[in-house]
């Protein structure tokens, strides 16, 4: 089956795409922290990380429309988790919206990370950067074999579709839960027959990979600007008024 | 003629009780392209996964005249390549270019002998190019080839192939079974796919319930309706 990429349009051409990985990663935590540590009602300090954000989306040339989109996937969630903070805080109303807008910001990053940045070169960064090559490795498994374990379920959803109609509720879940396990065994005997793969190929715990990483001067630049607006907005809503 | 694969009286039972082989004896001499044939269950896969060590016995298989042990897998797997029937278990890696180098870089080549080398395999497969993308988005016929490349990088003197042509389109069956005749090494092909057998390969096994039934060239076995037939391998 075809399916979307995760990393859609990370494979365009820009300034921001041509960034180094390690850079963008930085970057952005660095950016979410700067958002993070904002006080609530130091507003001029989101309006000016708001436009970072913006200036980058421009300059990476991702649609727009699709970064907003994105976003706004996620943003239920956020408002699930914070929807009662109202009730309890003092000041509760401003709190709400500075948590929303805090999260709508971080996430805007990060879909402009993931957008710019395609998943396999973001791995080799993260792992570039010392993250613990177990992790690196789950994430990358993750990734090559979401969309197998999609296909599986729509497979399953299938099979099932064209064999029962109707049925009671507890009927349905019930099959829902079989097929959770049903899934699960499968992707555990898949993960043998993955590690045999590997163990054919002279796998003997040891991970090796080849550097295709190399900081230009670019990066020192854009490293230098957003860390000083960073610091800008930080100084912002310490002192100003 | 070198002997590059002797199995004695190999069985293996798995650890759920099902037996799987029963004294299997075989021997492949270099340059031979020999067909392991059987129906579904006979213990093809299982024999396979001898060949480098991935399933363990004591000294019943050599290779290159020595029995394969804990010491010498390395060397084993360098020297005999599998390839895995399902190509998304063989394909683990986020894209094209690391899966290919994944063998080599376990064998500790350089970082240009590691680059030369899935250049050249990829090349040999007719899948240059495809080094950015991900397995998830090629089509079937695209990652069995890719599968064989990531073998290929290892240099193999013995290629051994489970399946090769499983779920493949008449094309894309047509256009690998003239890669696999391309190939110079040893071939070791498990099937029951009785078109690839003709065409790639000269010698036949037949194997039934965990045991060899025959042993002998492709025409006189293949033309064999009865010994075919006794053994599941002719629909009529």
């Amino acid at each position: 089956m075809k399916h979307s990429f995760i990393d859609q349009y990370s494979d365009r051409d820009s300034f921001i795409h041509r960034l180094d990985p390690r850079t963008k990663f930085l970057t952005t935590l660095a950016f979410i922290l700067a958002v993070t540590l904002t006080p609530p009602h130091r507003w001029q300090a989101f309006v000016i990380c708001f436009v970072v954000v913006a200036a980058l989306m421009a300059l990476s040339r991702v649609p727009v429309l699709y970064i907003l989109k994105r976003s706004l996937v996620i943003m239920p969630f956020v408002l699930l988790v914070t929807v009662f903070v109202p009730f309890f805080k003092e000041n509760g109303l401003v709190l709400l919206a500075a948590i929303l807008v805090k999260a709508w910001l971080s996430v805007l990053s990060l879909i402009l990370l993931t957008a710019t940045t395609p998943v396999p070169r973001l791995l080799e960064g993260l792992e570039r950067l010392r993250l613990p090559r177990v992790m690196v490795m789950v994430l990358s498994f993750m990734y090559r074999y979401i969309f197998v374990l999609v296909d599986e379920v729509m497979r399953m959803r299938q099979a099932r579709d064209s064999r029962s109609s109707g049925g009671s509720r507890l009927w349905q879940v019930k099959t829902i839960g079989r097929m959770a396990g049903t899934l699960f065994i499968r992707s555990y005997e898949r993960g043998e027959r993955v590690y045999a793969a590997m163990l054919a190929r002279g796998f003997d715990g040891q991970s090796r990979t080849l550097n295709n990483l190399s900081f230009k001067l670019a990066d020192a630049y854009f490293t230098f600007v957003v860390v000083a607006v960073l610091l800008l907005i930080r100084a912002l809503s310490l002192w100003g008024g | 003629m070198e002997e590059v694969v002797r199995i004695d009286n190999l069985s293996f039972i798995y650890p759920d009780g099902q037996p799987a082989l029963a004294g299997v004896s075989l021997t492949v001499n270099r340059g031979e392209r020999v067909a392991l044939v059987g129906p579904n269950g006979a213990g093809k896969s299982t024999l396979l996964l001898h060949l480098n060590g991935i399933l363990h016995t004591d000294g019943q298989v050599k290779v290159f005249g020595k029995a394969i042990e804990n010491g010498n897998l390395r060397e084993v797997r360098r020297r005999v390549g599998l390839v895995f029937q399902n190509p998304d278990d063989q394909l683990f890696s986020p894209t094209v270019f690391d899966d290919v180098a994944f063998g080599p870089l376990n064998l500790g080549y350089s970082e240009s002998d590691v680059r030369e080398s899935v250049a050249r395999a990829l090349e040999g497969v007719g899948m240059a190019g495809f080094e950015k993308r991900s397995p998830h988005h090629l089509s079937l016929g695209e990652k069995k080839r890719i599968a064989i490349a990531t073998v290929l990088a290892m240099s193999p003197e013995i290629m051994v192939l489970d399946e090769p042509t499983a779920n493949l389109d008449p094309r894309s069956k047509g256009s690998l079974i003239s890669l696999l005749r391309q190939l110079p090494m040893t071939l070791i092909v498990a099937s029951h796919d009785l078109e690839l057998v003709r065409a790639v390969c000269r010698r036949v096994v037949i194997l039934d319930e965990g045991k060899i039934v025959a042993d002998g060239s492709a025409e006189s076995l293949l033309s064999d309706v009865v010994v075919l037939k006794a053994h599941g391998l002719t629909g009529d």
